[in-house]
């Protein structure tokens, strides 16, 4: 009575893991390979002078100074479109909204709306910032379509955040006489400030990667100058002037060097493309920490 | 019907309640009065709508879609009806405050979760929220144990702690009715009977109606009980009677334990 009958699945069942364990590899090492290459190919090019320089014509003079301080500033004009709306979008959807066909409606389109190919968005953007708003060719038009991007992944963290709050928390808060509004500001987004900001980091993690939206709303690629600055010696001191200026970011850059036919371009593009890693896995760690500091401060 | 009449002050009188949940007729024709400073308990199997009841005096049944109340609970000496939809529950719910059946304190210190219902109120002078914070901890029976660390999370205290201080939350706005919901059905033994020793201190101050699933927890902190079955009320009298003498079959029933 103590035979093992299923011997076959006994076998299948390893064999599966085995299999199971060699494909996780196999992506691990693709991924490892890809940047020791990476790194062989951009390594020496990583001087503080390839940081601080505009593109040139000549491969070894050329930087990357337009484009870091590009993505930089199209990530901020990204992070205070998407951020308000995105969130307060969510808090709607989750807090305020009769569940009723036309929230459904809204959800789909939601949902839809982050499996949207980017270069669409680029298109709308063209359509809308660029021709219709008359916004140019500028920062504040490619922040605002990578805002667009981000936006449905903001909306459905947001609501995943204030999803894990326990409805016993918000009786209790209304038990106490308060309005929805009070209770969203002391409650639910106090709660799920650190759901919603990883979600943000990681959707903006997306977005500094992005090339072809701003492509089709001409991001150029050959930038020898920076923005207007922000600050200014006259009154009021702060200048949003530069939010109206030319541009190119980091994968802007890479593309328009790796397609060059010289292969010094190709070394320039591997050494931007281990800064742009960089930014994003800084960014990924902050998220990582983030969502770290608020699960330990709070607790059903 | 049985119009019940107490020889009370009193402090809300439920007049014909019916309460249903889209189609579903969850309390029919609810008819009793509530005494002024005294507590009343409501008892009966599970389901058979007694926190659903409870729920109506503060209108916590306004927060979800498809509610419905019809006839009156008038609370004195105002003598406003708080189920029309004229009346905002959220002003309802400035009046009457509420205890759940687990303690739900907030992810935030002992002395926040006591001010809030303060702060929401345009309350933020420190000398005044100190003064309540300290007569409500006070009132709770909670003070001597948490005064060394108010400002420490309210989830590091203890089940019976959180639910004190739910109590102390309720109470830092001087509500004038409490509303407990199964208070201790989430406590040990020890914590319950201070919760009841507290609820028997209370009702000097505020008029309580408390929902219980153990009867000798009815029977030894109400004054008066009332006994539901199926969404109607069987049975309401002061509480020695309801223990000793029921007028009905099916209060004796549930009380001698054959059913419930």
């Amino acid at each position: 009575m103590w035979e093992y009958k299923g011997r076959l699945s006994k076998y299948l069942d390893k064999l599966f893991m085995i299999f199971g364990l060699l494909l996780c590899l196999t992506g691990l090492a693709v991924i490892t390979i890809l940047l020791i290459d990476l790194f062989i190919d951009g390594s020496p090019r990583l001087t503080l002078k390839f940081l601080i320089s505009y593109p040139s014509r000549s491969p070894e003079k050329a930087g990357i100074l337009s484009a870091w301080v590009g993505s930089f500033l199209v990530m901020f004009v990204t992070v205070f479109a998407a951020i308000p709306v995105g969130v307060a979008a969510g808090i709607y959807l989750e807090e305020y909204a009769p569940k009723n066909w036309v929230t459904d409606i809204m959800e789909i389109n939601i949902a839809n709306l982050s499996g949207v190919p980017s270069v669409i968005f680029g298109l709308l953007a063209l359509g809308v910032f660029v021709y219709m708003l008359g916004l140019g060719e500028s920062i504040l038009t490619g922040g605002l379509t990578l805002a667009l991007l981000v936006l449905p992944i903001v909306i459905m963290s947001t609501r995943e955040a204030i999803r894990a709050i326990p409805q016993a928390i918000r009786e209790a808060s209304y038990a106490c006489g308060a309005t929805r509004w009070q209770t969203v500001r002391w409650h639910v987004l106090p709660y799920s400030m650190g759901g919603i900001l990883t979600g943000v980091i990681i959707g903006l993690s997306r977005a500094i990667g992005e090339t072809a939206p701003l492509v089709t709303i001409g991001a150029l690629t050959f930038i020898a100058f920076l923005p207007s600055p922000p600050i200014s010696t006259e009154f009021p001191f702060i200048s949003f002037r530069w939010l109206l200026d030319q541009f190119t970011v980091m994968p802007v850059q890479i593309f328009n060097w790796v397609s060059r036919p010289q292969k010094e371009f190709h070394l320039n593009a591997a050494a931007a493309s281990i800064i742009l890693l960089l930014m994003t896995l800084i960014m990924n760690g902050f998220a990582i920490y983030l969502r770290y500091r608020f699960r330990r401060k709070i607790r059903w | 019907m049985v119009e019940y009449s107490i020889q009370e002050n009193l402090k809300a009188e439920v007049k014909n309640l019916d309460f249903f949940y889209g189609k579903n007729h969850v309390l029919k024709n609810i008819n009793i009065p509530i005494a002024d400073k005294k507590v009343t308990a409501l008892i009966g199997p599970s389901g058979c709508g007694k926190t659903t009841f409870l729920r109506c005096f503060n209108r916590m049944h306004d927060l979800y879609p498809g509610n419905r109340y019809e006839g009156e609970i008038i609370i004195y000496p105002e003598g406003i009806n708080i189920v029309s939809q004229s009346v905002d529950p959220i002003l309802v719910r400035m009046k009457i405050g509420m205890v759940f059946q687990k303690p739900n304190p907030f992810p935030k210190s002992v002395y926040e979760n006591v001010v809030f219902g303060l702060r929401i109120r345009g309350n933020h002078n420190r000398k005044y929220l100190d003064e309540v914070v300290e007569r409500s901890l006070m009132s709770a029976a909670l003070w001597d144990e948490v005064k060394d660390r108010l400002h420490k999370p309210a989830y590091d205290l203890s089940g019976g702690q959180q639910q004190r201080l739910c109590i102390a939350r309720a109470l830092a706005t001087n509500p004038e009715i409490l509303l407990f919901d199964e208070p201790t059905s989430a406590l040990d033994p020890i914590a319950t009977s201070k919760i009841e020793e507290l609820i028997d201190s209370l009702k000097k101050e505020v008029t309580i109606i408390i929902v219980t699933h153990n009867m000798q927890q009815a029977a030894r902190v109400s004054d008066y009980t009332a006994f539901m079955y199926l969404g109607t009320l069987v049975e309401f009298c002061k509480t020695e009677k309801m223990f000793t003498n029921p007028s009905q079959k099916l209060t004796e029933e549930y009380i001698s334990g054959r059913f419930g």
